[in-house]
């Protein structure tokens, strides 16, 4: 191994080129037709999620009882929200029995600002960082970078997001939506920079981009004093925490450094060592569509001798007990982050991971960073509305999370928000369009305008241009010709009023005392 | 278990049930083939139904958008209606989701009891119209005769929100003539999503261009489903496409005989 990179020491980390928070981005629609023209994500994503999809599909075939699982699954998550104080209480004393040092924090910078200070407490200047979506939302590695401190990400598609000056664009895959090609070129133009350069003659073949990201990652592990993780599992019976992974890299990080410290998300805890087997099931098969992830570490407190002997874990809220106090939206924090959802999910398909503005996008990220983030910014209140609400999303999720009824539940907290404010076009439409259905005689004078419409438009079988808003429709596609009778004049005029078995204009008197 | 059952038995609905048509709101006003080859078809097979004709909309559009307040009369006047009725059957598998999944939300946040009782009374016996002939009358053979080249989508509210399951194909595998293909990743969404296809008009589009390049793959003449909102989205692109292909609702499909062709 040639000691070249070595000699180049501690080097600067690559700064994303845009900005790091997602603040004062453009709402859903605009940021997806960019990505849209986007041919080669397009293509790249396509293919990505397509083939995860089908392997996930074949291994959740194999488990006869996986609706059970996910049941269990849920009850369990539901279970342990609705006593996560006692759950937390109880993990806190068994990580300090444990040797590891509890803290809290409130939000993302009370995080950012105990991890800095932690590892300015061990007097280095870099991090070795094992993949974690929660240190990403509290933006840990912006923070860091802003303290003087690098934070390496060992995990290669968090690798690949950070040398190319990225923001990750799915949750398990970061990188999902460039190809191999983009790879080489960003491996070939920015490990130099980062540390260890790519080795000459690099080509786009699978097992020499391993090898390249390998070494340059190598002499990263066996430097770094300090470890920042995360965790998929936290038992809060014996004060253990889980981490899932497929490289190794993860077990690297959490075996190697002085010092671990480890991010969790308050919703991360299971009850009991038992409860573990479910989700060991649940994860792999939903999220890399494997029988079994390669590596499971599970690490208590400190232990003599062996591994870190320094672990501190960082219990974060960061908007979490505001959405565990809505009843029906606290299902989201059952989410376990395994990215079906995403996998299944056209928009997100068509869209990427970039156009949610956060780093929790798919079905998911377009229920969970609203409820997380309050929905004040035109973003997030863009978010519930990006979804078609075709259901594949709750088909798939392992927590069985009814990511529609939700995305429903936000769309109305946003009109809500809305009202008593001065009136949108849509709102007065909406209005005025629930006062014509509010009764029928009202609904068919509005009828026969439309009908009017298609006698204007004589034998015409379809419109190819329609005036603002029906424009956002007529722009691909033809509009159908409203009919020269609707169907209820066709009633009246074969069975009669009669026929309804009412008395006409009366209304109906059998079901009264509803009001 | 996929055995045909045959219309020659006249099941039919129980003597003394009353059935409503739940027309819906965009095919009365835009589909009318749609209600009249429901009614065509149930009366066929021995069912008298009726159309109150106090219905207008079951407030999709204004649940789905966010518009509670706006949606929660609709529901009111949905159980004025409808309640009365043994069964209530519906051409469409979004307005016959909405009833049944959508509804006891919206009665919850109207905070009135009497409407949470009436919605759970009224909401179980809304069938979408696959649902009804399958599992209420019993029937797979209607007794259609439809000889052309035809390819089925399942739309996502049937699909994932009623669970359907094969009910339409079974229908149509039992209709004369039909020369049934299959539609490949027929399961999924086309892109329509109601008020999505205009306030995310460009994945919209890119969603039902793809759904329409795999109806187009199957060389079917006609594109049938069981909502027509989401067939006027892919019938819509087909049409700039000049694809030479016929969208048809399910019921048109099933209510068309030898007589009619
Ligand atoms: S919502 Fe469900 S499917 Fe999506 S990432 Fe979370 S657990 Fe997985």
């Amino acid at each position: 191994m040639s000691g070249e990179g070595r000699a180049r020491g501690r080097t600067r980390l690559p700064r994303a080129e845009t900005t790091a928070t997602f603040v004062g981005m453009p709402a859903f629609p605009s940021m997806a037709r960019e990505a849209l023209d986007n041919t080669q994500q397009r293509r790249n994503l396509a293919h990505a999620t397509h083939t995860i999809r089908t392997k996930r599909a074949a291994v959740v075939g194999e488990v006869p009882q996986w609706e059970a699982l996910r049941l269990n699954g849920s009850q369990t998550k539901d279970h342990m929200l609705a006593h996560l104080d006692d759950y937390l209480l109880q993990l806190e004393e068994n990580l300090v029995e444990a040797g590891a040092t509890v803290h809290w924090a409130r939000d993302a910078d009370e995080a950012n600002r105990i991890a800095i200070d932690l590892v300015r407490a061990e007097g280095v200047d870099e991090v070795v960082k094992v993949k974690s979506m929660a240190t990403q939302e509290i933006e840990l590695n912006e923070a860091l970078e802003a303290a003087g401190i690098a934070a390496w990400e060992t995990d290669l598609a968090e690798l690949i997001v950070q040398l190319g000056h990225d923001r990750p664009s799915h949750i398990l895959v970061p990188a999902i939506h460039r190809n191999r090609s983009e790879i080489r070129d960003i491996f070939r133009r920015e490990m130099a920079r980062a540390g260890r350069p790519a080795p000459e003659g690099l080509t786009d073949e699978p097992t020499q981009l391993a090898d390249a990201a390998r070494l340059h990652l190598r002499e990263k592990f066996l430097r770094a004093k300090v470890a920042i993780s995360g965790a998929n599992f936290a038992i809060a019976e014996t004060g253990s925490l889980v981490v899932l992974e497929s490289e190794g890299n993860g077990r690297m990080c959490l075996t190697l450094p002085e010092t671990l410290i480890s991010v969790v998300g308050i919703e991360k805890v299971l009850p009991s060592w038992s409860d573990l087997s479910t989700f060991l099931q649940l994860l792999p098969r939903s999220s890399t569509g494997e029988r079994m992830n390669p590596y499971t570490t599970m690490w208590t407190g400190a232990a003599a001798g062996d591994g870190p002997q320094d672990v501190h874990v960082i219990l974060l809220d960061n908007g979490r007990t505001s959405v565990l106090a809505d009843e029906v939206g606290r299902q989201a924090l059952r989410c376990i982050r395994c990215s079906a959802c995403l996998n299944v999910c056209p928009v997100y398909e068509r869209a990427g991971g970039h156009a949610y503005g956060s780093v929790y996008p798919g079905p998911i990220g377009a229920v969970l960073t609203p409820q997380l983030r309050g929905t004040s910014s035109k973003l997030d209140q863009s978010l519930p509305y990006a979804s078609s609400l075709c259901g594949a999303c709750f088909e798939v999720c392992p927590v069985r999370i009814d990511i529609p009824r939700l995305l429903v539940r936000l769309r109305t907290q946003v009109i809500d928000g809305k009202r008593g404010g001065l009136p949108t076009a849509e709102g007065a439409a909406m209005r005025s369009a629930a006062w014509m259905f509010a009764d029928h005689r009202r609904f068919e004078k509005a009828q026969d305008a439309a009908t009017l419409g298609s006698l204007l438009l004589g034998r015409r079988t379809s419109i190819h241009r329609l005036p603002w808003p029906a424009s956002a429709w007529t722009e691909a596609r033809n509009a159908p010709v409203p009919p020269r009778e609707t169907f209820r004049e066709w009633w009246v005029r074969t069975h009669g009023e009669s026929a309804t078995g009412t008395t006409g204009s009366g209304g109906p008197g059998a079901a009264g005392g509803v009001r | 278990m996929d055995a045909p059952v045959t219309a020659g038995a006249r099941t039919q609905a129980p003597p003394g049930t009353r059935v409503a048509l739940l027309a819906t709101c965009f095919n009365d006003t835009m589909w009318p083939e749609t209600p009249k080859a429901v009614v065509r078809l149930l009366e066929r097979l021995g069912v008298t139904v009726e159309f109150p004709v106090e219905q207008t909309c079951c407030g999709q559009m204004f649940t789905n958008t966010g518009y509670a307040d706006e949606a929660i009369p609709l529901v009111r006047s949905f159980v004025e209606v409808f309640g009365r009725y043994d069964a209530v059957v519906a051409p469409s598998g979004s307005c016959t989701g909405s009833v049944r999944e959508q509804y006891a939300d919206l009665a919850t946040r109207s905070g009135d009891s009497g409407l949470q009782e009436a919605v759970g009374e009224v909401a179980p016996r809304v069938y979408e119209l696959s649902e009804y002939l399958v599992d209420v009358l019993g029937i797979t053979d209607v007794g259609a005769y439809f000889p052309h080249r035809v390819t089925y989508h399942p739309t996502c509210h049937s699909l994932r929100m009623l669970h359907v399951g094969d009910r339409p194909l079974r229908l149509l595998r039992e209709v004369r003539g039909i020369d049934l293909v299959e539609l490949p990743a027929a399961a999924e969404c086309c892109g329509f999503g109601g008020t999505f296809a205009v306030k995310n008009a460009d994945v919209s589009v890119a969603m039902g261009a793809d759904k329409a390049r795999h109806v187009r793959d199957t060389g079917a003449e006609v594109l049938v489903a069981g909502d027509n909102s989401c067939l006027a989205h892919i019938g819509g692109l087909l049409g700039r496409e000049r694809a030479g292909v016929r969208t048809m609702h399910l019921a048109e499909v099933l209510a068309a005989t030898e007589e009619s062709a």
